[in-house]
């Protein structure tokens, strides 16, 4: 067994020592009689790069989601007339409103910057270890960039 | 055929279903936020060109794909999150309800501002 391998998985040992194991108590017994691997402090575990990017892909796709709304209200007032108009481009003059709209513009541009990097993977490019951990550094280097691009946009 | 996923609640019934709306609805969200992107960028945007382009039919069915998208490639992912992080049954169902019925707003929000029904 490859030592990163051994570390990343704590099999389970009936509690000899009876340190309290964590969960509740039906996870704990379904776990002591299915004698399987449990992962005890997710805490403890180094996160690789790839599993860092994978996670921030869920989380600015859940702030896309709720960002829908602002979109959509801006949009709406946009489109209401001149006078609409200008009120939305008077709303973007306020501080609040530019930060809500570059953490939006952050959340899409790093969704969509992660998100071509799965659709390449559906075609097979960066699948290997070593070619998935330089698409997860090249994710976020080009994703920075753009966000601070998107931060110049929008001040 | 058993599903391997048994769940009621995922949206194509199986996963590779879930997985090819996933991709589709991608590809077509991707091109939709470069278009808007570029327009914004290569335009002087003031409302008689702002209003100009949501004239278009043709860009108001793209923005309608693109809403219909958001609420095919949200179902999927917030159902993956929510069920790998709420375990519990009655939570994970109000969640996802949530947001199915947040996404069923932003469609027809969405085509109640482009067609102004």
């Amino acid at each position: 067994m490859p030592d990163s391998f051994s570390t990343m998985i704590v099999t389970y040992q009936p509690s000899a020592t009876g340190s309290p194991a964590r969960g509740t108590k039906r996870e704990c017994e379904s776990a002591v009689n299915s004698k399987r691997p449990v992962n005890l402090d997710l805490s403890k575990f180094h996160f690789p790069l790839p599993a860092i990017t994978s996670i921030v892909h869920r989380i600015s796709g859940i702030i896309i989601f709720v960002g829908v709304a602002f979109m959509l209200y801006g949009l709406q007032l946009s489109l209401s007339g001149e006078e609409g108009f200008s009120r939305v481009s008077g709303l973007l003059d306020s501080f609040l409103a530019k930060l809500i709209t570059w953490g939006i513009l952050s959340a899409l541009l790093y969704h969509l910057v992660a998100g071509i990097k799965h659709l390449l993977m559906d075609m097979g490019i960066g699948e290997e270890l070593e070619s998935g951990r330089l698409a997860a550094k090249a994710t976020v280097v080009i994703s920075v960039i753009l966000i601070l691009l998107a931060g110049v946009w929008v001040w | 055929m058993v599903n391997s996923v048994d769940s009621v609640t995922n949206l194509g019934r199986s996963g590779v279903f879930d997985w090819m709306i996933q991709r589709v609805t991608a590809y077509v969200l991707a091109l939709y936020t470069i278009f808007l992107f570029g327009f914004m960028l290569t335009s002087d945007v003031n409302y008689d060109t702002w209003s100009g382009l949501f004239d278009q039919t043709w860009f108001r069915i793209f923005t309608l794909l693109a809403l219909l998208s958001i609420g095919g490639h949200a179902w999927v992912g917030l159902w993956t999150v929510t069920t790998d992080y709420i375990k519990a049954t009655l939570p994970r169902f109000l969640v996802q309800a949530l947001c199915g019925l947040t996404m069923f707003v932003y469609v027809v929000w969405g085509i109640q501002i482009l067609w102004g029904l």
